[in-house]
């Protein structure tokens, strides 16, 4: 199977051009996805297995060697972050066959879902800097077409803004990569790793860093440019809002992870200190909004931007304890945000309005609904024996190993604040006088809330497992540590 | 030549920005356009634009020019051209949902659904 890495991106991507032959065939459309869906995450999972019993695997397209053609690189980060995304689309999948109007499927849903799912686990494998770039291109446009679908005047509204944002972060990643081209005189993440290490990253590649920082920061939603974020994430309904949540931002989280370990380890003092600082305040400001907010969509929206910002401080101290913890959380936050807002999409269902003002002594009458929220909410806000306890303790060891007093500080208080956020929901929402709800959604409350179900319960298996995770994860920082692995496996002479 | 092609593509991004600060939809996504115009320069002018022949192998010829610069440019060009269509398109339908074109009254988030 030497073709392995690019099985994850050929089945989704081949399912969402034979999903455009028959659009309004709509149950086909559906089992189709689903069973597919289905084969790319067997697909990634053995692509783990291999990646942990042979080591990091690579595809050269056409055969070009490494630095002159593209390479897919699947080191066990990538694999994994492939597993977690293909594991979250399914979910998402199933659940949208229950929470979108028949109307709304048939209008190329599937077939963007499946080509968000190609650029995700595109833009995760590949080891060539511009055909990141493409992924993420692939992805974005996909999801242009899944935040307007619909069509109401605020999607339209807030699609304007959000496709603004893009094309600037776009044309602004182009440069980028321009510049780095101009500088280095190659594309390929393991050469151009390599030749920095060569001539000992001068200050104009550091100025090279801060720009992927603003690009990648753009999508990942760090500090001074995450304002765009809570307005659009608002606006789509609520399955796409756990696929946008729980892979986007993560999408540009990896591409700060791995340009900052891999390009530009050299000068820590200067990037990683701005990164660092910039996560802190990505933290308060996200708990600022989940605190400020009486909107269940708003409060894990805000919740996303302080979840970016805890990696990321993982991803700043940069000693290998932290960065476990960054990753540990990183696939704990897919997780868990895509549970979280496939939950609060079903409480929305009931209520038929996401203000909380309108919700109230749910746990009456859906007391499955109203515990399993409870057990997601203590796992995001990391209490043990919980998936995100983990990663947030890792993270914090390392900062205070790294002789950081403040960062480590600013996490542990902001857990404790998050957890305060998504209780309220929980007081408000299930707590309280009872009241009769006439949602849209209410007869399906079993359909959806399987799905959602499943995938806390996989959380909670990722929490107690962690001594079965460990390894996975511990090979998964090897080549962020040590980036001479991932050159060598990549450049390997043959 | 470089520094030429560099000047150009640096006020290129000034009236991009000039144009995407302004309030309407159009102006913005001429904005955008321009934008991506002085990236792809930009990829063009850093690969280093005439250091030798044609990248094409021929006799007698050893210095042959980066054709890398050229095909990166070529696949942002469709990227950007397909992107500006969609965004025109769904700037026709925002207008004709919202009647307005001015972002100035596209603001807030309070009167969502």
């Amino acid at each position: 199977m030497i073709n392995l890495p690019l099985l994850p991106l050929l089945i989704p991507l081949i399912t969402g051009v034979i999903l455009m032959l028959f659009p309004n065939r709509l149950h086909l459309q559906q089992t189709f996805s689903l069973a597919s869906t289905f084969l790319t995450i067997v697909a990634a999972g053995y692509l783990v297995y291999s990646v942990r019993q042979d080591g990091i695997l690579t595809v050269t397209l056409g055969s070009w060697p490494a630095p002159f053609g593209i390479t897919l690189v699947s080191d066990m980060l990538s694999a994994l972050l492939v597993l977690t995304t293909s594991l979250l689309v399914f979910f998402v999948v199933w659940y949208s066959m229950y929470y979108l109007s028949d109307l709304h499927q048939r209008f190329y849903y599937y077939i963007a879902v499946q080509f968000l799912l190609v650029g995700v686990n595109g833009a995760f494998t590949t080891g060539d800097i511009f055909n990141m770039f493409v992924f993420f291109e692939v992805f974005l446009i996909s999801s242009y077409v899944l935040i307007v679908l619909g069509g109401k005047p605020a999607q339209l509204r807030e699609s304007l803004k959000y496709l603004l944002i893009n094309v600037i972060s776009s044309a602004l990643f182009v440069m980028t990569v321009a510049f780095l081209y101009g500088v280095i005189g190659s594309l390929s993440m393991a050469d151009i790793s390599q030749k920095i290490t060569e001539i000992n990253q001068p200050g104009i590649l550091s100025v090279i860093a801060v720009l992927f920082l603003i690009v990648f920061g753009l999508k990942g939603a760090i500090f001074p440019l995450y304002f765009w974020l809570p307005g659009s994430y608002q606006v789509p309904p609520t399955p796409v809002l756990a696929l946008f949540g729980a892979l986007l931002t993560k999408v540009g989280v990896y591409g700060i992870l791995r340009t900052y370990s891999l390009f530009f380890s050299h000068q820590q003092e200067f990037t990683h200190q701005i990164l660092g600082w910039l996560a802190l305040a990505t933290i308060v400001i996200g708990v600022i909004g989940a605190l400020a907010t009486r909107d269940v969509k708003q409060i894990l929206i805000y919740n996303i931007i302080v979840a970016v910002g805890v990696i990321l401080y993982g991803v700043s101290v940069m000693t290998r304890q932290s960065l476990e913890g960054a990753v540990f959380y990183l696939i704990h936050d897919m997780l868990i945000k895509a549970a979280l807002f496939l939950l609060i999409g079903v409480m929305i269902g009931i209520a038929g309005s996401s203000r909380l003002k309108d919700m109230g002594g749910m746990i009456k009458d859906y007391p499955l609904l109203g515990w399993t929220y409870f057990i997601a909410a203590l796992s995001l806000a990391g209490i043990p024996p919980l998936s995100g306890f983990i990663g947030k303790l890792l993270i914090v060891r390392g900062g205070f190993e790294a002789g950081d007093l403040v960062g480590p500080f600013v996490v542990l208080i902001s857990s404790l604040l998050v957890l305060y956020s998504v209780m309220q929901i929980f007081i408000r929402g299930f707590w309280g006088t009872p009241k009769t709800y006439s949602g849209p959604k209410r007869h399906l409350m079993k359909q959806l809330l399987a799905p959602a179900l499943i995938l806390v319960g996989i959380t909670v298996l990722y929490g107690i497992g962690t001594e079965a995770v460990r390894p996975f994860i511990s090979q998964a920082v090897d080549p962020l540590v040590d980036p001479s692995i991932y050159i060598q496996a990549v450049l390997k002479e043959d | 030549m470089e520094i030429i092609m560099a000047i150009a593509a640096g006020i290129l991004t000034m009236c991009a920005v000039y144009l995407i600060l302004s309030k309407s939809v159009l102006r913005i996504i001429i904005g955008t356009g321009l934008l991506s115009h002085a990236a792809h320069l930009l990829v063009m002018t850093m690969g280093g634009l005439k250091t030798g022949a044609a990248p094409v192998l021929k006799d007698g010829v050893t210095q042959y020019t980066d054709p890398l610069p050229q095909a990166l440019v070529l696949t942002a060009i469709v990227i950007s051209f397909g992107v500006t269509a969609f965004f025109l398109v769904l700037a026709y339908r925002a207008y004709q949902e919202l009647g307005t074109d001015n972002l100035e009254e596209m603001k807030g988030t309070d009167t969502h659904d």
